[in-house]
């Protein structure tokens, strides 16, 4: 099972994993978007560790809702509200138990990624977090479904995160910033895509070591 | 070569620049630090359709320095390059709402859109009316529906200007939401770029440019334009600016425009002036009358060397409006 501590442990591991690829995320941002990527998910998740770090005796649900409001308002453009809309829905769907399991955690996940497609707008792709996002979270789902192991599920589902993040290189960006250079944005690597496949092994590393 | 800029913590910029425009242009507005807005000082006025635009910061002027009388009652401020908060939006608001409702003018960019969605969301939770308009003026990016579609760049400032002019003569929150899309509609914007622009966070260039080159089809994040194209004269960039723009925007023949030529931070106004007769030269030639012009540094990307050509296609109405007072730090006339 899992509780506060593994959310309060995840944001952490975000916050460390943006931070120590800060300059990467800036230079893949530059050379499609306007290469302020790593900066605003620092700021942000930076914000999340401290707001938690305040709140002692949340639920895991209050902790991810508290963790989505933070980085809603301290993030802006366009990952503020998608990340922060996303943990907000997940955070709902973890409700008010003290601990969640497996098939808690997908559901969260899930919530999360619906969040992202409402308002964002993005399908697979589209060159987008979603490209990402999509297939870990189906990766998840199907292996929690086949009774693997959660570190191992989380394991794959990282990975295909991964695979994910390297297909949107070839892609033509259809949504978000990159789409204004059209054709131009083909060969380079999404940059939300690249921390969305952060922020899932930071659950992957979150997971590993707690059990 | 290493960044050259006036900074102290680029983390601090923004807001010691608000401090700046505060303390130069106290009489017209005040700088609230806790939500990062500037709010002019005749505002909430009760009665008067209030107008709030924002956005990243390093376009200055825009939105802050169209804060004043006749033109915008708050501007929200983000990081460079970065859309702002929901909470400064729906600050911003409540702030200035006099009763009749508030028009957020919002750059066509996921980020601005999807925040500003949020903040009209929990304005109308609050009792607040508030009406929304996009702008997506710029014809460099091919609209879709399946894509972000176009980007709103100089006609904002032009909406900005005409709906502030329709507020303050007392137009209700439909009109003058109205008179903004009106703008959007028969405005039409394309930009060119000579270099490249340092976001002080990054300390970085967004992008190298040769010499004797230039970015076709720019926005105004300091992102690669659409092409790139070898420099050509003014004249020919003239040329390919009036094309682009005219042929989407398909002005009445003989119709009276709006002429708005606008440097991107870095190009002198000698060079401004310089492009608008030539712009002006080819509109006159195709039978065009430029009754009304605004040239020089209004929405820009930093210190990117460039320019941005904006038609807006003129009726009685909006020329009176564009015409009526205005009170700003960037624009003033009639007072």
């Amino acid at each position: 099972m899992m509780d506060a501590a593994t959310i309060t442990t995840w944001m952490n591991e975000i916050a460390g994993a943006v931070r120590a690829e800060r300059d990467y995320l800036i230079q893949l941002d530059a050379a499609i978007g306007d290469g302020d990527h790593g900066i605003n998910m620092t700021r942000g998740f930076d914000a999340v560790v401290r707001a938690l770090a305040q709140e002692e005796d949340g639920t895991p649900g209050k902790l991810l809702t508290l963790a989505g409001k933070t980085l809603v308002s301290s993030v802006g453009g366009a990952s503020g509200p998608l990340w922060g809309s996303a943990l907000r829905r997940g955070g709902r769907a973890l409700g008010d138990a003290p601990t969640f399991d497996d098939g808690k955690l997908v559901e969260a996940l899930q919530a999360a990624l619906a969040a992202v497609v409402d308002l964002g707008a993005a399908v697979l792709g589209d060159k987008t977090m979603v490209d990402a996002m999509d297939p870990a979270v189906a990766t998840l789902r199907r292996e929690v479904d086949a009774g693997t192991v959660l570190p191992v599920a989380l394991r794959r589902a990282a990975e295909a995160a991964e695979v994910g993040m390297r297909a949107t290189i070839p892609l033509q960006a259809r949504k978000g910033r990159a789409s204004y250079l059209g054709e131009r944005s083909i060969g380079h690597q999404d940059p939300g895509a690249t921390s969305t496949a952060l922020i899932v092994r930071a659950l992957e590393r979150t997971v590993a070591g707690s059990q | 070569m290493a960044m050259r800029k006036f900074l102290n913590d680029p983390e601090q910029l923004v807001k010691e620049a608000l401090v700046g425009v505060e303390l130069a242009h106290s009489d017209l507005l005040r700088f609230d630090r806790e939500n990062q807005l500037l709010i002019s000082k005749s505002a909430p006025r009760q009665g008067k359709v209030a107008l709030i635009s924002g956005g990243g910061s390093g376009h200055e002027p825009l939105h802050g320095g169209f804060v004043g009388v006749g033109m915008l009652d708050a501007a929200c401020a983000g990081e460079v390059f970065t859309s702002p908060v929901p909470d400064q939006m729906l600050a911003a608001t409540k702030a200035v709402d006099g009763g009749a409702g508030v028009v957020h003018i919002v750059k066509n960019y996921t980020g601005d859109v999807l925040n500003f969605k949020m903040a009209a969301d929990e304005a109308a939770d609050e009792g607040i009316k508030v009406e929304a308009v996009v702008m997506d003026d710029d014809v460099a990016v091919q609209d879709s529906l399946y894509t972000a579609g176009r980007r709103g760049v100089g006609a904002t400032v032009l909406a900005e200007k005409i709906a502030g002019a329709a507020a303050a003569r007392g137009d209700d929150l439909a009109a003058v939401a109205g008179i903004v899309r009106h703008v959007n509609e028969r405005a039409r914007s394309f930009g060119i770029a000579l270099s490249s622009c340092t976001p002080p966070a990054s300390g970085k260039p967004i992008f190298d440019l040769p010499e004797g080159e230039m970015e076709v089809g720019i926005g105004i994040h300091g992102e690669p334009g659409r092409r790139r194209a070898p420099l050509g004269t003014a004249s020919e960039i003239a040329e390919l600016m009036v094309e682009a723009v005219i042929s989407d925007l398909k002005p009445a023949s003989g119709a009276n425009l709006l002429v708005f030529l606008n440097g991107m931070g870095g190009t002198p106004q000698i060079e401004l002036y310089l492009m608008f007769a030539e712009v002006e030269a080819r509109l006159s030639k195709a039978g065009y009358k430029t009754t009304r012009s605004l040239v020089g540094s209004y929405i820009t990307s930093l210190e990117m060397a460039g320019a941005s050509l904006t038609v807006l296609e003129l009726s009685d109405a909006t020329t009176a409006l564009w015409d009526a007072p205005v009170n700003t730090p960037a624009l003033r006339w009639g007072v």
